[in-house]
């Protein structure tokens, strides 16, 4: 049981690796900002996947989930900033 | 082969993979992003490692705060000037080069340890029972090296000054712009108002859990934080002005109480920052409580950064 | 009855994984950065519900397993929450 739940986390590892060099590679900014979604997700499954479901794991699990939402927020806010920035610097020219 | 030989395997790649694209990646939010993917793979890393409160702080310092505070510098500089990035090719070169210089003298050193290596974990576990804790790391670092963590308390509010001092002069004492106030009713106000409440109550519930099991007074200051930054960037709660008595009150509680106690060890005639014998638990976390406030103050207030004119985000 | 936990334990961690996999698809082979947002959130939290779905015999009941529903709840609503915020974010540029 133990080696099924880890062969499921090396999987899902595999996948997570592979939507991540999709996401980090994307042309545009707003691509990469679903990086958190990616990780907070998938980083979960294979934290859970290879702790067994134990105790410690979960409060890190939590504590996973919150700061993937709270990264997630703090992508899309600078990048307002970004866009703010580049379309001030293109009227002024 | 083993499996879990094969998963510590992959997740090391993985984790030098996301680094490697963190130092050659092109814009600073694209570098920003693959950072804070990194600290979100350290600490899977961690736990890996069976360090489950080094994890804890990880992801929250490294995956949220640090990576909000970053966003924040970012986007200060390019208000600064159109310039993109001035590190060119040789440099980013020589960035690497130092890297992994001190990568492999810290693989070497590991590797050349004696078998078993020297280490104090049975000497901590001994003791504990004496300071009524379970968490041998809460331990080390409430009881055994009280005096390091308190200064370290003092180093992170010296760093918040350090932020505030560059205010300029006509701005001192007044409100970071951070954060607007926006669509009430949007999706980030209701992610906020849901997320908020819960992340403080898990923030409590990591300090005080930390007694006994892995958790703690910092990692639940980080997430209180975050909440807090979080809170800002939605406009549901207005960025304090620096010169606030509560603020400040707040702010230095930790270090206060923490020095308050130390000195009551020495009036009792015990020493500095020792504990009263079979009563050391409650003073402790006592501590904790005025540290987890004024940690989760401090940090947001760090990411914050400065008063000063409006420029976002 | 333990097999039969097991069993379960097998089915719904690996029907997660296949959604992991499903998503991590979506997300190489969408030609849209709004198709690709939602394949990932959808898919990948959906795999995440079956993997802890799963791994619930196996924590300790009651506070273990209700910790880990509260964390799939939570991962739900900050997603969706998240996608939301890119999605518009997306749209306005």
């Amino acid at each position: 049981m133990r080696e099924f739940l880890l062969y499921a986390a090396g999987f899902v590892l595999a996948m997570v690796a592979l939507g991540l060099v999709r996401i980090l590679r994307g042309p545009d900014d707003a691509d990469r900002m679903m990086a958190a979604q990616l990780l907070g997700s998938g980083g979960i499954a294979v934290l859970l996947l290879s702790a067994g479901g134990g105790l410690p794991a979960a409060d890190v699990a939590l504590v996973l989930a919150l700061l993937a939402a709270f990264a997630s927020v703090a992508f899309v806010k600078s990048g307002d900033v970004a866009r703010a920035n580049k379309s001030e610097s293109e009227e002024g020219k | 082969m083993n499996v879990e030989l094969v998963f510590s395997l992959g997740l090391a790649l993985l984790i030098l993979a996301v680094a490697g694209f963190v130092i050659v990646a092109r814009g600073s939010f694209a570098a920003i992003v693959g950072f804070v993917a990194f600290g979100l793979m350290l600490s899977l890393a961690w736990m890996g490692l069976s360090a489950p409160d080094v994890a804890l702080t990880e992801s929250a310092l490294g995956g949220g705060v640090t990576g909000a505070l970053l966003l924040g510098a970012c986007a200060r500089l390019r208000r600064a000037s159109d310039v993109e990035e001035t590190l060119g090719l040789v440099g980013r070169g020589a960035a690497l080069v130092l890297c992994l210089g001190v990568t492999t003298g810290l693989v070497g050193v590991v590797l050349c340890l004696p078998d078993p290596a020297p280490t104090l974990a049975p000497v901590a576990k001994q003791s504990l029972a004496s300071t009524g804790l379970g968490n041998a790391v809460t331990a080390t670092l409430m009881v055994y090296r009280a005096l390091d963590t308190m200064l370290e308390k003092v180093v992170l509010l010296l760093a918040l000054v350090a932020v505030w001092s560059l205010a300029p002069d006509r701005f001192w004492g007044g409100r970071p712009v951070f954060g607007s106030r926006q669509e009430k009713g949007g999706p980030l106000s209701f992610l906020a108002r849901v997320l908020i409440p819960i992340g403080i109550l898990v923030g409590i519930y990591l300090f005080w859990v930390g007694a006994d099991a892995p958790g703690g007074a910092f990692a639940g200051g980080a997430i209180i934080a975050a909440m807090g930054i979080l809170g800002f960037f939605a406009g549901v709660s207005a960025v304090p002005a620096v010169s606030a008595f509560r603020l400040r009150v707040a702010l230095a509680a930790g270090v206060a109480v923490f020095l308050g106690v130390g000195l009551a060890g020495l009036a009792a005639g015990t020493g500095f920052l020792t504990y009263p014998e079979n009563f050391a638990k409650p003073v402790i976390v006592l501590i904790e409580v005025a540290m987890t406030l004024s940690i989760g103050v401090t940090l947001a207030l760090l990411v914050v950064g400065p008063p000063g004119e409006s420029f976002g985000p | 009855m333990s097999v039969a936990l097991n069993v379960f334990t097998i089915a719904a961690v690996s029907f997660g994984a296949f959604f992991f996999l499903a998503g991590t698809v979506g997300l190489l082979r969408f030609p849209d950065t709004l198709t690709r947002l939602h394949a990932l959130t959808k898919a990948d939290n959906l795999g995440l519900g079956l993997i802890m779905l799963g791994l619930l015999p196996h924590v300790a009941w009651p506070f273990g397993a209700l910790k880990l529903i509260a964390v799939w709840v939570l991962v739900l609503v900050a997603s969706a929450s998240a996608s939301q915020l890119i999605a518009r974010k997306v749209r306005d540029t």
